[in-house]
């Protein structure tokens, strides 16, 4: 990020040189900025909101359902792991699901820190540790709270109408990459047989 | 569709009565965990929103997707700096997501695309960072092909479900 940012205000600054844009570009500048704080404001309200209810699903035992319902799904996916790990794992996932991404993160690398401990081969990342790093970049969230707020806060009349399409699409990229994962780690036990070691 | 949302919430609070959780101070301390999330996020944003802007008010931004054109039948070229930024950075993600919904319309195809595409994907690659952190393993790579899939799947399908599919 720190080379993208200078490359991206480098960059505007040299090409303001040649399309004689400099005020203009200037003046985004403290547009940028003016704008970044109207965005914030209204998105805080919704935000907190959001994060409001989602602390009440969390507390009412809806995670713990969550993780109880993820439990043959994660078992499917973990071959091997250990009951510590799918515990965490489960965690992990219910709170992705809920978009709690401050709560999944710590979660995520507990579960990965068991999987280390389980992993034969120190030094290559077992199969089991990339599909969680893979559930985790390709994690569905039920309310995509922040996109919502955002949405608002940018005056759309309909913020939730992006709902539904979020559900498809990040369940197709979710099904895909999780399907060609355990193609290619299916594929390599097969020819080795380490399935049964 | 727009009953899902207030059935949710209903269904949350009751579950939530039934188990005896004090309803209130719980959302007073989640609102307080949004407030946290909005602190952390304004910061970033500052700095992404003003080098987007003067990526655009410079003219950056229309050489690139004049550049990518060609490449984008099916995703926008609008939208392609936010495919760029997505599996590096949530809060540059954002940022460029701000400027597309302010500038093109939050409920236009373009603001709808950009939308899906944020909620579907990750950033896939602060994500390998974070994860492997901790861990003894060197080799990490093999699960980057795998995330990449899945990113550029969940991009092209946000693309196609809005477009062809009339949401």
């Amino acid at each position: 990020m720190n080379y993208i940012w200078c490359a991206m205000i480098a960059v505007s600054i040299i090409v303001s040189f040649f399309n004689g844009t400099v005020n203009e570009t200037l003046n985004a500048a403290f547009d940028g900025a003016k704008e970044s704080v109207f965005t914030v404001l209204s998105f805080a309200g919704i935000m907190c909101f959001w994060t409001g209810i989602m602390k009440i699903a969390e507390k009412s035992g809806v995670s713990r359902k969550a993780e109880r319902l993820l439990g043959p799904f994660v078992s499917f996916l973990f071959p091997g792991a250990g009951g510590k790990a799918k515990k965490y794992i489960s965690m992990n996932m219910s709170a992705n699901l809920l978009g709690m991404g401050n709560a999944a993160t710590p979660m995520g690398i507990k579960a990965m820190e068991c999987l280390d401990a389980e992993n034969p081969i120190p030094a290559r990342a077992s199969d089991n540790m990339c599909m969680l790093v893979i559930l985790n970049t390709t994690s569905i969230q039920l309310i995509p709270t922040t996109i919502i707020a955002l949405r608002a806060a940018c005056s759309s009349s309909e913020p939730f109408s992006v709902m539904l399409p979020i559900w498809i699409s990040s369940f197709t990229a979710f099904f895909t990459a999780v399907f060609f994962a355990k193609l290619w780690f299916g594929r390599k036990n097969f020819r080795f047989g380490r399935d049964k070691l | 569709m727009k009953y899902v949302i207030p059935c949710l919430i209903i269904f949350i609070i009751l579950a939530a009565l039934k188990s005896k959780v004090s309803v209130y101070n719980t959302f007073i301390s989640g609102a307080r965990d949004g407030m946290k999330i909005t602190a952390d996020i304004f910061p970033p944003l500052v700095a992404v929103l003003t080098a987007v802007y003067m990526l655009r008010a410079s003219g950056t931004l229309d050489l690139i997707t004049s550049f990518l054109s060609p490449l984008t039948k099916l995703i926008p070229p609008e939208v392609m700096p936010l495919a760029i930024i997505r599996p590096l950075s949530g809060s540059g993600a954002i940022g460029v997501l701000t400027d597309i919904l302010n500038s093109y319309g939050a409920d236009s195809e373009i603001g709808r695309i950009a939308s899906v595409i944020t909620g579907s994907t990750e950033t896939t690659f602060y994500c390998l960072c974070v994860y492997f952190a901790k861990t003894r393993a060197k080799n990490n790579l093999r699960a980057v092909p795998f995330a990449a899939v899945g990113d550029i799947v969940g991009i092209a399908t946000a693309a196609a479900i809005i477009r062809f599919a009339n949401f």
